[in-house]
């Protein structure tokens, strides 16, 4: 086309290569940049938990209280009343998670989840004391959906005011929980709380030997938490020694007696009406294995281990301890 | 009335359907209430799958072959009555997929502009296709092979969503509102809050669903979305066999074009949004069978040459679809052909695929291959996440079928969702108290449905190989008393020392194979217990146990 030295081609080539070189300088210094941020891809951040506060020891009051009755909700409030009163737990403005067992898609009577009247009524006694927000929530086993649902434990909750929480993949955050556990998915409403509150209910379980209390901690936790079966003793005391609740209710108004934790057949259940109420969380344990099942550490290795641990005190009968009877 | 206001009217009927639909394709899914129950927990929704039930398609496949019509299927009436009077209303107006594809068919493409666009909406000869597809499906249907019911439009649209679009959708939406979330920006935040809201309550799942196959499924159904910028409506011009059907179905309705070749001053405007591709136009034959009824042509037309009217002169209607005898023959061979062909594989007669364990209250493997259409309804409402399509564990029959995967999620013992959603009996409705995993104390002696039986792998169990506690299948089980028992065993662990563990057994007597066990066994790639078929309730073959007869009753 044109001539070699045409002024006006020349023109056009150094432009062409003034822009191609500097595409290649961007391109180079883009490719040092990222080549400059190279890493091996680490583990994100874990955060860590510092606890929730502690109820302080009064040697005035009972560390322990047992109460027989008909009405699950009078069991409530009058264990409560004998461990001092709700004052005493739950102050005006608290943010309070309670922690039953809806682990099972069980109906109340089949006795695999807390007793649902007595979760509600819970619930509106930390309400009556001022709390700000009370959550219930757990990390259930079966569709969380359905065990909420059909444990009656979401429709009583929330008749008395408190926020039913399912255990929602956002809902949780990674901690590292110390102790032997090392970093867990931890259910943010724990987190959340200012107090927390453990109501399970007493159940047969055959690695653990029963599922009461302390165990009830498996249900903070989510991911692969099956995992800790291999070492259920060690496990169960570290929740317990990372949760710290401020209360620990057992309900054994019915009790899983046999094809725990699961159950199914109402001839597993034997209606107990009993309510223990303890801030001592191994006593309580160790209370209800005795009364109910006639066992003790020998065959429940996690009383031991707490009690050495001093989350408490297996041997129950060492604690301070009232007996309620509300009739029936 | 104004020609374009039947357009117009067709278009609100479209939108107004497609939204139902969704409706109800979001309403077939539990999401859960404050309201404990006793009894059966069911969707709120009174029909979730009314767009399968009034599917004729579905019921006349379903009456071929099972001699009978399941519940519910006398929804098609409410859909084939009205078609003998009118014709295809239902591709024009209500079917969903069809809506689909008109939407995608009006983009703008460079194939179809112009005289190409006049053209490609001149009928053509493959337009025939879909005759020969349902001619095969309905010979076949007759003897119990309903494996082309893969290609029933609604099923073909609830599946697609179900296994693939909506689950990618769930990925997505979830990726942006963690996004939204983590910006920690007050105002990003809110509206991130209230789109949640929104989508929670609408199409979002509690879980995220995943699905086997599922890409695959997505782009079967995008290409065929996209077949559409080539050729408008190719799937209902070509393909779809509810489209013959009510075509076929409506050579003697009433409504039919009139044209007035007089007032045509040949512009071809009818042809240029013309859905079925039946030749509006003057000085072509009107082919019935092909007309959506989408009215285009009317409201196209500017001299008004074009109108719809009851018991119109017939001199330029083609009443019956264009068929040739040799392919109709040959179609015939075809559904004669393809169920035995399909069958001299091994298949469930000789050789049970150990993995293909169906879902509560499926009939036993030929009847329920003679009713399932493939929409995979009880994969969208299972909420576990546990049932997925099938690829090569039903034989190609059974392609796209349900399947119960453990590993992903177990059968929960007192949900029986996946029977009320299922539009023909494949899987057959059963209340919790049929299903019996669970003692009643109304029926205490029922005998519960059976799945399959578990099995452990005792080189991967970790009391039986590793000396280690667990025995987390055993905390699972759901029947009382457990099918899972116990042994205690003194092991060696790797230091020598000598242990005491326990290790667990099946009693196959007991186990209803839900899989439970398999879900949570903590060995989390090939689970040390597993799940297959065998001991299946709904087989008599597919046993292992002897079974005893006492007291006249088989226990």
């Amino acid at each position: 086309m044109g001539n070699e030295s045409d002024p006006k081609n020349r023109r056009h080539a150094l432009i062409q290569m003034l822009r191609l070189g500097g595409l290649a300088t961007a391109t180079t210094g883009v490719g040092y940049w990222l080549s400059a941020r190279s890493q091996h891809p680490e583990a994100s951040e874990v955060a860590t938990f510092e606890g929730h506060k502690s109820i302080p020891n009064d040697p005035n009051l009972p560390e322990l209280v047992v109460a027989h009755g008909d009405d699950p909700r009078l069991l409530v409030r009058k264990s409560l009343e004998g461990l001092g009163g709700i004052k005493r737990f739950i102050a005006q403005g608290d943010v309070v998670l309670i922690k039953p067992n809806i682990g099972w898609d069980r109906t109340p009577e089949q006795a695999a989840n807390t007793n649902p009247q007595a979760v509600a009524e819970m619930v509106k006694l930390c309400r009556e004391a001022g709390a700000k927000r009370v959550m219930v929530a757990d990390v259930s086993c079966n569709e969380a959906r359905r065990c909420y649902q059909r444990s009656g434990i979401a429709e009583a909750a929330t008749a008395e005011g408190a926020e039913v929480i399912l255990p929602d993949s956002r809902n949780f955050k990674r901690i590292d929980m110390k102790r032997s556990l090392g970093s867990w998915q931890v259910l943010e409403p724990f987190l959340a709380a200012d107090k927390v509150v453990n109501f399970p209910i007493a159940k047969n379980h055959e690695l653990a030997g029963l599922t009461l209390g302390m165990k009830n901690w498996l249900g903070i936790v989510g991911g692969s938490r099956n995992w800790l079966h291999q070492d259920i003793h060690r496990s169960v005391v570290d929740l317990a020694d990372f949760a710290r609740p401020a209360l620990t209710i057992i309900d054994a108004y019915r009790i899983l007696v046999r094809n725990g934790p699961t159950g199914g057949s109402l001839s597993d259940v034997a209606v107990t009406k009993t309510l223990i109420a303890a801030t001592d969380p191994v006593a309580a344990d160790s209370y209800a294995a005795q009364a109910f099942w006639k066992l003790d550490s020998s065959s429940l290795p996690f009383l031991k281990i707490a009690t050495d641990r001093g989350l408490g005190n297996k041997n129950f009968a060492k604690v301070r301890t009232r007996f309620m009877s509300l009739g029936g | 009335m104004r020609p374009s206001t039947l357009p117009k009217l067709r278009r609100i009927s479209q939108i107004l359907f497609f939204v139902l639909f969704f409706v109800h394709l979001f309403g077939t899914e539990y999401r859960g209430s404050l309201k404990g129950v006793t009894g059966d927990i069911r969707l709120p929704l009174p029909y979730p799958t009314i767009f399968l039930l009034s599917d004729p398609l579905v019921a006349l496949c379903n009456a071929l072959a099972s001699r009978a019509l399941y519940r519910g299927l006398l929804w098609s009436l409410t859909i084939l009555i009205p078609t003998l009077f009118l014709g295809r209303f239902f591709c024009g107006w209500i079917c969903p997929l069809g809506t689909l594809n008109h939407f995608v068919g009006s983009l703008k493409s460079e194939k179809k502009r112009g005289l190409k666009l006049i053209e490609s909406n001149r009928y053509k000869s493959w337009q025939s296709i879909k005759y020969y597809i349902l001619i095969v499906l309905l010979v076949s249907s007759l003897f119990g092979g309903l494996t082309l019911a893969v290609m029933v439009p609604i099923s073909l649209l609830e599946r697609s969503l179900t296994v693939s679009i909506l689950p990618g959708l769930n990925i997505a939406f979830n990726a942006g509102l963690d996004y939204a979330f983590q910006t920690n920006n007050g105002v990003v935040g809110f509206f991130a809050q209230g789109a949640q809201w929104l989508l929670n309550a609408t199409m979002l799942s509690f879980r995220q669903p995943h699905f086997r196959q599922g890409f695959f499924l997505g782009v079967i159904f995008i290409a065929l979305l996209a077949l559409n910028l080539r050729v408008t409506r190719f799937w209902c011009r070509a393909l779809c066999p509810l489209g013959a059907l009510l075509g076929m179905v409506s050579r003697w309705s009433i409504l039919g074009i009139e044209k007035s070749p007089a007032s045509c001053d040949d512009c071809n405007r009818c042809l240029l949004h013309c859905q079925g591709g039946d030749d509006p136009i003057p000085g072509a034959q009107w082919r019935k069978a092909e007309c959506h009824l989408c009215f285009n042509c009317v409201g196209d037309c500017p001299t008004r040459g074009i109108a719809f009217k009851f018991f119109p002169g017939t001199s330029t209607t083609r009443t019956a679809p264009q068929l040739q005898r040799r392919k109709l023959f040959t179609s015939l061979a075809a559904g004669l052909a393809a169920l035995p062909l399909l069958r001299s594989s091994t298949s469930f007669s000789v050789e049970r695929n150990p993995q293909l364990i169906r879902p509560p209250g499926s009939l036993d493997e030929p009847d329920f291959l003679a009713r399932c259409i493939r929409c995979d309804a009880c994969m969208k409402v299972c909420p576990n996440n546990a049932l997925h399509p099938t690829l090569t564990e039903a034989g190609l029959e059974g392609l796209w079928s349900p399947m119960l995967v453990p590993r992903t999620g177990y059968c929960e013992p007192s949900c029986t969702l996946c029977g009320q959603v299922c539009p023909t009996g494949a899987i057959w409705e059963i209340t919790a108290q049929e299903k019996a995993w669970l003692p009643s104390a109304t029926s205490p002696n029922a005998k519960p449905i059976r799945l399959g039986t578990a099995f452990y792998d005792h080189g991967r169990c970790l009391p039986w190989a590793m000396a280690t506690d667990c025995i987390v299948c055993e905390e699972w089980c759901p029947t009382s008393p457990k099918a899972i028992y116990l042994e205690n065993a003194e092991v060696t662990d790797p230091l020598g020392a000598k242990k005491l563990v326990r290790q667990p057994h099946i009693d196959p007597s007991r186990c209803v194979g839900c899989g439970a066990c398999e879900f949570a066994c903590p060995v989390k790639d090939r689970p040390a217990v597993y799940v297959t078929s065998i001991g299946e309730s709904r087989s008599r073959t597919n046993q292992i146990l002897l079974q005893r007869v006492t007291n006249g009753s088989q226990s």
